[in-house]
């Protein structure tokens, strides 16, 4: 079954990726690790006061170059907090706490982000590393001309660029997402909420970044609008090579997209495998659970089940994994120790995925004076 | 066109509305301009000139309202507002023109002041809230709170009395011939200072709230975080993304006190004895001159007008969504 939609391409299938069939994907996993960002034991706190929340836990995460990684999430997990604490942006009363950004150059050359001083860090920002925000309505100035706002951008970093060659090349860049260049003399009221996003993705582009975070970036627009904006940015992917952190709380537009999946849950990774992995052989229940809660379009049929409960309350929770609540595989080990992420105890799964669950990890189920359990045959599919 | 078209139809509507208000309030008054003149003269003039006043005021003719309405407007647009009772026979348009130059002189360069500094210390304190700039705004608002009329006796009593180093009242040395010799200009911002100063300090704490709030919001906008991870300038972020849409609310507060500043200053110019035109027109009521106080109010809605007028074509280039037509 094949919808078309009304731009005249056909609608892929949100869960494109039916059992058995080969990944069309170029596989960005090259076996020597290049890694582009490396976020270290990232910590985050919300509140000043003697009880602050703690909304990141000890977040490790690597970005491989070219690599596009989706980070996903129930609401409130953490995902826009990670984005914003490696970019630095992060609001009051967010606080850093402990951890590492690293990024690493072309040349070879690794800062960490999280320790520049201000004009390292202005200066880093864009060139480096851009962002596109949730917002797509609020992310442009809405008194300024769109030229003139990808075009500050440019001159900040590049002074010696004229006015008018910044102008030249935010046209170039306005063509590069298929909005026409005569759109550089519009206000951001004048363009639709697509067209918007769009012209965010070319601002970001506007200094061949190396790194481009997108936060949820297609969620305040329509089915169709989010499929263009998604292929667009893979295709620019290709192109331009950049590598990306895309952020969503829709793990079937993950599927599509990423190399490779992110799991959150509570302020930490849970798993982190690559997408056919995630999709196909889910390790963590948490993952299970979402992947059993939106119903695939194409291929075998499965039994929606949604997750029961709701996400737990950060600022109480105690020792112990944090989903064992609604978890259907927990067991007595699970109140007493965190879960860290270690190597799926499945035999011959890719040696590069993790994840955070006591059914994997005897060792710790041991330590603790318990005795581990196996890992279910739902958490073990081949 | 059509935007520009539609708002002159409704400047022209407030006009004739705000015309046959200023038209009818006097009328609705109570009491009698002649007796008023004859007892302000305290008995230099006779009664029995009662009658000759009257002719000569036009109030001996039975002439209708309505007949009196129309001759309004005539008399108007032929820039005519008649005789003050007051400063009779001198015209109300020259007791106006001699007594506007001072009040927008001086209230509208105390105005202007009073917005800049306040909407800068505004930007500052609302881009880094929580710092011990903070600590300002109580201490405006104090003064602020503080009723004008008391703030300026102290301010006289303080600086004049006390320590003698401004002029009481009075706008300017009335030894000196007026002209545009630097002695006179000097003179007349010397005696300007004190009015001035106490108009600045008691409305700038609603340049620095209107302004510190509005840049609290806009600061959490997204566009203000997208533009420090564009690594724009500390500077760049905060006045060409924050201020620069912070400040649109304050643009139009500050047109419409550009209106007011014609009418609103009768406290000022009554303690400091300023002959502004809040002068007058507390000398108009009081003595029921009609005619000067008719002219004074049009005086009044024609400024405020005007000022509505600029603020919303400054408004119209400052952003670019209120151009829309529709």
């Amino acid at each position: 079954m094949t919808i078309t939609s009304p731009f005249g391409q056909p609608f892929g299938d949100p869960l494109g990726l039916p059992l058995g069939q080969p990944d069309v994907r170029t596989p960005a996993l090259t076996p020597v690790s290049d890694p582009v960002l490396e976020i270290r034991n990232l910590s985050v706190d919300y509140g000043y006061d003697g009880d602050p929340v703690h909304v990141l836990r000890q977040v490790s995460l690597t970005l491989e170059r070219g690599e596009v990684l989706g980070l996903a999430g129930e609401s409130g997990c953490g995902k826009s907090t990670l984005a914003y604490a490696a970019t630095r942006l992060l609001p009051p009363p967010g606080l850093i706490t402990g951890g590492e950004v690293l990024f690493t150059d072309r040349d070879g050359t690794t800062t960490d982000i999280l320790r520049l001083n201000d004009a390292q860090l202005r200066a880093s920002r864009w060139q480096d590393l851009a962002i596109v925000f949730q917002g797509a309505m609020n992310s442009l100035n809405p008194v300024f001309r769109v030229g003139r706002q990808i075009a500050d951008g440019i001159r900040a970093h590049r002074p010696e660029v004229s006015q008018k060659e910044a102008l030249e090349r935010s046209a170039e860049l306005l063509e590069l997402v298929g909005i026409s260049p005569d759109r550089l003399r519009s206000y951001p009221h004048q363009l639709s909420g697509g067209m918007r996003q769009r012209v965010m993705i070319a601002m970001a582009l506007a200094l061949d970044p190396q790194v481009l975070i997108m936060d949820e970036p297609t969620t305040a627009l329509d089915v169709v609008m989010q499929r263009q904006i998604v292929e667009q940015i893979a295709d620019l992917r290709d192109r331009l090579g950049f590598s990306v952190i895309f952020i969503t709380h829709d793990v079937s537009l993950l599927i599509e997209i990423a190399d490779r999946i992110a799991i959150m849950y509570a302020g930490e990774i849970v798993e982190d495998a690559a997408a056919r992995d995630v999709y196909q052989r889910p390790r963590h229940p948490y993952s299970s659970a979402l992947l059993h809660s939106f119903p695939p379009l194409r291929g075998p049929r499965r039994e929606l089940t949604g997750i029961p409960g709701s996400p737990p309350d950060l600022s109480k929770l105690g020792g112990g994994c944090p989903f064992r609540d609604r978890c259907a595989f927990a067991f007595d080990a699970c109140s007493k120790v965190n879960p860290e992420l270690v190597f799926p105890d499945v035999p011959g799964d890719d040696p590069r995925r993790s994840v955070a669950c006591l059914r994997h990890d005897p060792a710790a189920v041991r330590a603790v004076g318990e005795q581990p359990l196996p890992v279910p045959p739902e958490l073990s599919a081949r | 066109m059509r935007f520009f078209l539609r708002r002159f139809m409704f400047y022209v509507i407030t006009f004739w509305a705000a015309v046959t208000i200023n038209f009818l309030i006097p009328r609705l008054l109570p009491g009698d301009p002649v007796s008023a003149l004859i007892a302000k003269n305290q008995g230099r003039i006779s009664p029995d000139a009662t009658e000759a006043l009257r002719a000569l005021f036009g109030l001996d003719q039975d002439v209708s309202l309505w007949q009196q309405y129309l001759d309004y407007w005539g008399l108007i647009l032929h820039g005519e507002l008649g005789i003050s009772f007051t400063y009779f026979p001198t015209p109300v348009t020259e007791v106006i023109q001699q007594a506007l130059p001072w009040t927008i002189g001086l209230v509208g360069i105390a105005t202007i002041i009073s917005f800049t500094i306040g909407t800068l210390i505004g930007t500052g304190i609302g881009w880094r809230r929580g710092t011990w700039a903070d600590s300002l705004l109580p201490i405006s608002t104090f003064f602020s709170s503080v009723p004008y009329f008391w703030l300026a006796l102290i301010a006289i009593s303080l600086f004049s009395v006390t320590l003698g180093w401004f002029p009481a009242s009075g706008s300017y040395d009335r030894s000196l011939i007026p002209t545009w010799s630097w002695e006179f200009v000097g003179s007349v911002i010397y005696y300007g200072f004190l009015p001035a100063m106490t108009i600045v300090i008691s409305s700038i704490a609603g340049w620095i709230l209107g302004m510190r709030n509005m840049m609290v919001t806009v600061s959490s906008e997204d566009y203000v975080t997208v533009a420090q991870a564009k690594g724009l300038s500390e500077r760049a972020v905060m006045f060409g993304y924050a201020a620069r849409n912070a400040v649109l609310p304050q643009v139009s507060s500050f047109a419409l006190s550009l209106g007011f500043i014609v009418g609103g200053t009768l406290v000022m110019e009554i303690v400091f004895s300023y002959q502004g035109i809040g002068y007058f027109l507390f000398t108009a009521v009081a003595a029921k001159d009609y005619p000067l106080m008719q002219g004074i109010f049009l005086v009044i809605t024609l400024a405020v007008l005007f000022a509505n007028i600029v603020a919303d074509f400054v408004y119209g280039v400052l952003d670019p969504r209120t151009r829309q037509e529709g």
